[in-house]
Parts: C-alpha cells; structure tokens; sequence
C-alpha cells in the first residue's frame, strides 16, 4: 500500500524537463557503454586467452629427460636418464588413471619434397594420442594418423597448415605424396589453424607428423626427446607427476626426488596463474568502468538536486498535507532509479551493437586482432553491471531526496 | 457514503470542556546561533469546538509563529499544547504529518495548489495521504468540489483557474480529510474584494455548519466576520474579544 502510494506520488510528480533528462540519461547510457565494453574487452581477451593456452592441449604437462644429479642404489649422479618409445606403452600399463601419455622424436632437418618444391623442416615422430592430446585437429577432408597407421609403421604424415600451404600452396595436400628425405609419405591431414600462446618446440603450424613407429624404423632411433602427459582434472596434476617419476625410477634406476631428473613444464600451474592475472585485469578493468559510471550517477544526483530545490514549494505543501518522509524522498528516489535504469538500458544497446559490430570484423591473422577484437558479453557482466548500475541509481536518488525530507515545511509555505 | 463537510463533533479523547485547540504557556524561540528571538512569550489560548477565531496582529506579532504552531508545522520551545486533546509536544516528523493530516486543513494567501496536477487531484492529495480507498477520494473530491461552485472545473490546472477559484480548490482540499480545524493564513490576501468576499461567505457557512476556524488576517472584514478576535502583540496575546453577532 505504501509503495502503491508512493509510485503514486511519483505519477503525479513532473517529470523533468526534456533537456535535463536527455542529458541525465546520456550521462548513464555513456557509463554503462564504458563499463560494459571494458569488462566486454576484457571477457574477450580472457576467453582467447584461455582459448590459446587450450590449443597446446588441456592439463597437460611436458617432461624431458635429462640426467641425474643424486647417486642412487650404487650409481653415481650425471647419469643420463634417456626413455624410449616403448616406455609409452611401460607407463600407461603403469597409470591408468591418466587421461593420456605420448612419447616425441623430433628431427629438426629433414627435407620435405613435393615436385620441385623442397623444404627443410622440423619432423616430429609420436604416438596416435598426439592428435587429440595436442590439438591437432585435421582441417574437413583430413584426419590425423590412428592406431593401425602406429602398428603397421605407415608411411603417412600429417601437416602444420603453415608448412602445407609452403609446400603446395593453394593445391589440397590431402592425398599427395611427399618425400620425407627421400622417402615417400603420403598426406593424410592438414592441422586446422589454432590461435596458440606458448609452444616447446616451435611453432605447430610449422612442423609435421608422423607415426612414432615409422619413424624409429627410417630415422634409426627410438630415444624419446620428450614425453607428454595428460590428466583428466588439473587438481590430478601433481600426483601423476609424482607416479610418473617414480614409475620410470624403477625402470631407469634414480632417486625418484632428484630434481634434475626431468625438466617438467605443468601448463596447468600456468592456466593457474593466467587465471589470476586475468582475475586482476578483469578487476581493473570494472573498476574504471564502475568509476565512469558513477561520474553519470552524480550527474543525476546533481539534476535530482535542482529539481528538489526548484520544488521545495510543493514539497513543503506536501508535507503540510500530512506526507510522512517517507513519500516525499520515495518519488525522488524511484526518479532517480527510473532515470539510471533507463541511460542503463540505452547502454547496454549501444554496447551490444558495437560488440556485434566488432565481431564482424575480420581479424585476419593479426594476433593483436585476434586477442583484442573478440569483446565478449557475458550474464555476470550484465548482472554486476545492472548491480552497480541499481546502486548509483538509488544513491543518485537517495541524497537528493533526503535534501527534500529536510525541507521545512513552515519555512517554505509562507513566502513565494 | 455522504461525508458531513466539515467534522461537528471531535474525534477520539477531545477533553471534556471541548477544546480542539488548548495552549498554556506556550513560547517559543528561535535560536539562530548568535541571536535568540523569542517569537512566542506566553501564549494561553483555548479554542473550543465550532469557534471562528480570527488571530490579528501587526507584522512581526508571532501570529504566524502561532499559526505554524497550531498547523503542526513547527513545535513549541515550552509550554503545553493540545490539539484535539492530544499532546503535541513529543511527537516525531511523521507523528506531527500525520496529525497534520487527520486534524489539520490548510488554507493559504498564495493558494499553495500543486501546479502540475489537476484541481481534482490536488483534493484527492490529502486522501492520498490519508490511505483513503480510491472510489472514496474520487466521491469525496467531487462532493467537495461540487460544493465550493467548481464541478465544472475539475479537470482544470491551477494555473487555468482565477485566483478565487483556486483558493476555493483550496478550501476543497483542506476539507478532503474531514478535519478538526481549518486552519487558514491571509486567505484573502492576494483576492480581489469580490472573491474574497465569495471566500468570506464560504467561511461563514462552514462554520455555521459547526465547523472550527482559525484564521489569520489582516483583512478586518474578514477579522469582523468571525465569533472571536484575538490579538497579539510581541509573542503576548493583548485582546481576545468576542464579536458581536
């Protein structure tokens, strides 16, 4: 009853003047566009982010070899520790738990024929998993090489679209023969482009794949130059590494806490830390977006005033009819509400549109482009930007209208 | 349901003699920081129900110090005040609107109507107020603005109304709540002889329908029209007279 009254009230109270309320209303729409396309940008830039450390492969950790530095059982330190391929197949026997392991021979100067065309690149021997466990994911037409091309040593390879489009250009590679040093391979997929922060041996769009097995028996090695595991959730992380080393401690003969051991990189500390960093930015980014905004609720906090001094006649009137206080700062408070709300929602659709517009553009390659282009609108943007929004709403009333409670009603009746 | 149009009998706890109004002692000071004014030095006034008193007194008297004490508007530094046999002194900014509300209708030299609203919204404000179911306000203001001569006006702003008919909305609206007293400040100041005439007549008539008026005035026509003259000099009453019939 009481609210129903004071919306009331806030019927039959004018409005303000058309001027005023335009440039109120701008004010907030200007904020809520600031607030709105910073955290926007922001959720962009966290998502490719995510998006780029995901293209490596998710909870994964990369492990090389290297050699000991404790004695161990009778065996001096400097030993080197030097797995082979068949140790992929020891380890996963060993941890089930994994999600996957795969095991990389990596030749950096092999040459790469097609036709007259000859290059001289990074050829990487791995298991099957590699397609999945490392995003290499074949662009439509291709495929990446499966367990029986594994088992039956075949002479297939799958290419980094950077190196295919060197090598054939604008020709389709998938189902092209190529020499690998002379040999011939035939291709079976190109690596969709991935937009990827951070590699351990070169960029991936720049290096070719095959079978690990086809490559022991043409390359004449099996010495893996590094291992790769994956888990199902990062939290899993730290004790498989521990299995890991202890596993291969067995195998290998090593004090399973030397250090020196593996070289590891755990890619899921680093999304930990990433996620911090961009918790900060995210942070930053709201607080100058809040700090705008609130500059366009003290402009309707400073119109709101105006309007209270211009009215304080007829609010003293009021409160001589018997208005408790109540419903004379209620109007005040549901206009400034009302106003904040409505520059909000004028906001918001200009921050939407320039969002969609954004997105339409091409990024065409450019990795600042693709980072910064890709502002993004989430629900918890919206929420925390209504939120913020509701809040200098009701202040940009609230002060304004506790000036009108103030009034005395004896003072203001008297005199014109 | 047909309300009276001014209330002839108190509501609740009116003290025995019938007092609305009973003041006793009452002064009161503005304390500016630096100077103390002393508006109000002793008042001792009784109005009793169905009393037209007419308060006079040259600028600077108190009698506006007075009039926003009985109004509700203000409170008194000392002394007792009962309005309607209920104690003033005490009460909370929306205890004393809520009184202002229910007891109290105020009439004033400049009209003081709300001027984005119609006249019927302007009487319908104080049952607003007041909590008055809807259909009750629309009959009641109609009923009221029927009876001041405005029936054909109802939807008119102030400001498309003459200076007679919007102290007539006035009086229509001071009546909305059906209240003890009226209380009205100069109501003939800023009128023409004719309507004030029109609004001196109108007050005769509520109160020989037994209604309680107060009125503050310079106007002595007016101050010759009502039962009782009282006048006051610096914060004193120094006369309070009956007039001759």
């Amino acid at each position: 009853m009481r609210l129903k009254l004071i919306f009331q009230l806030f019927l039959r109270s004018s409005m303000l003047q058309k001027k005023r309320a335009i440039l109120t209303v701008a004010a907030i729409a200007w904020g809520t566009v600031a607030i709105l396309l910073l955290l926007a940008f922001g959720q962009g830039l966290k998502d490719q982010l995510m998006k780029s450390r995901r293209a490596m492969g998710l909870n994964i950790a990369v492990i090389w070899p290297g050699e000991t530095s404790r004695p161990w059982k009778g065996l001096p330190a400097g030993r080197p520790v030097r797995p082979i391929a068949d140790d992929v197949e020891y380890l996963r026997q060993r941890m089930p738990d994994l999600k996957g392991v795969l095991g990389e021979i990596h030749s950096w100067g092999t040459t790469l024929t097609y036709g007259r065309k000859t290059v001289t690149s990074h050829v990487i021997g791995t298991n099957w998993i590699y397609g999945e466990m490392r995003n290499h994911i074949p662009q439509p037409g291709g495929r990446f090489f499966n367990p029986i091309d594994e088992a039956e040593k075949r002479r297939v390879v799958f290419l980094g679209n950077k190196l295919a489009t060197d090598i054939f250009g604008k020709e389709d590679p998938v189902g092209k023969t190529l020499q690998l040093n002379s040999s011939p391979y035939l291709v079976i997929g190109v690596m969709k482009p991935k937009l990827q922060m951070g590699n351990y041996a070169g960029p991936e769009d720049d290096h070719a794949v095959i079978p690990i097995t086809t490559y022991i028996a043409q390359y004449g090695t099996q010495q893996l130059n590094n291992l790769v595991i994956q888990v199902h959730r990062p939290e899993e992380m730290p004790e498989a590494l521990k299995r890991f080393k202890e596993v291969l401690s067995a195998k290998y003969g090593f004090n399973p806490e030397d250090p020196k051991v593996f070289g590891i990189w755990d890619t899921v500390k680093g999304s930990e830390i990433m996620g911090k960093m961009m918790l900060g930015i995210e942070l930053f980014l709201g607080i100058i977006g809040a700090l705008t905004l609130l500059i366009g609720g003290i402009g309707v906090a400073n119109i709101m005033y105006a309007v209270v001094k211009e009215k304080t006649r007829e609010i003293g009137i009021q409160m001589a009819m018997g208005a408790r206080r109540s419903w004379i700062t209620g109007p005040f408070v549901l206009q400034g509400l009302i106003y904040t709300l409505l520059g909000g929602a004028c906001g918001l659709v200009i921050a939407v549109t320039i969002v969609i517009l954004l997105s339409l553009i091409p990024t065409g390659g450019n990795q600042a482009l693709a980072f910064l282009g890709k502002p993004t609108l989430s629900w918890p943007i919206g929420i925390s930007t209504a939120a913020i929004l509701g809040l200098i709403g009701l202040l940009a009333g609230y002060f304004p209208a506790r000036r009108a409670a103030s009034i005395d009603p004896a003072e203001t009746l008297r005199y014109e | 349901m047909n309300w009276p149009l001014i209330r002839r009998n108190g509501r609740n706890g009116a003290n025995g003699n019938g007092a609305i109004i009973h003041m006793d002692g009452i002064t009161k000071v503005y304390d500016t920081g630096k100077v103390k004014v002393e508006a109000l030095r002793g008042i001792d006034l009784s109005v009793q129900k169905g009393e037209f008193v007419a308060i006079v007194g040259p600028s600077g008297s108190g009698k506006s110090t007075l009039m926003n004490l009985i109004g509700c508007l203000d409170t008194p530094t000392g002394g007792q005040f009962d309005l309607a046999g209920e104690a003033v002194a005490g009460l909370d900014r929306d205890q004393l609107a809520d009184v202002r509300n229910r007891r109290v209708g105020f009439i004033f030299q400049n009209f003081n109507l709300l001027p984005q609203i119609s006249a019927f919204e302007n009487v319908e404000m104080p049952m607003l107020f007041g909590g008055v179911s809807k259909r009750e306000r629309r009959e009641r203001a109609c009923e009221l603005l029927e009876r001041v001569g405005l029936g054909n006006r109802m939807d008119h702003k102030p400001t498309e109304l003459s200076g007679g008919q919007m102290q007539r909305v006035a009086i229509a609206r001071a009546l909305a709540m059906n209240p003890d007293i009226l209380l009205a400040d100069e109501p003939t100041g800023n009128l023409d002889s004719a309507s004030g005439g029109d609004i001196m007549t109108l007050f005769k008539n509520l109160w020989e329908q037994g209604g309680t008026l107060v009125v503050v005035t310079h106007d002595m026509a007016l101050a010759n029209r009502a039962g009782r003259v009282v006048e006051i000099r610096d914060g004193l009453i120094v006369r309070d007279t009956a007039n001759a019939a």
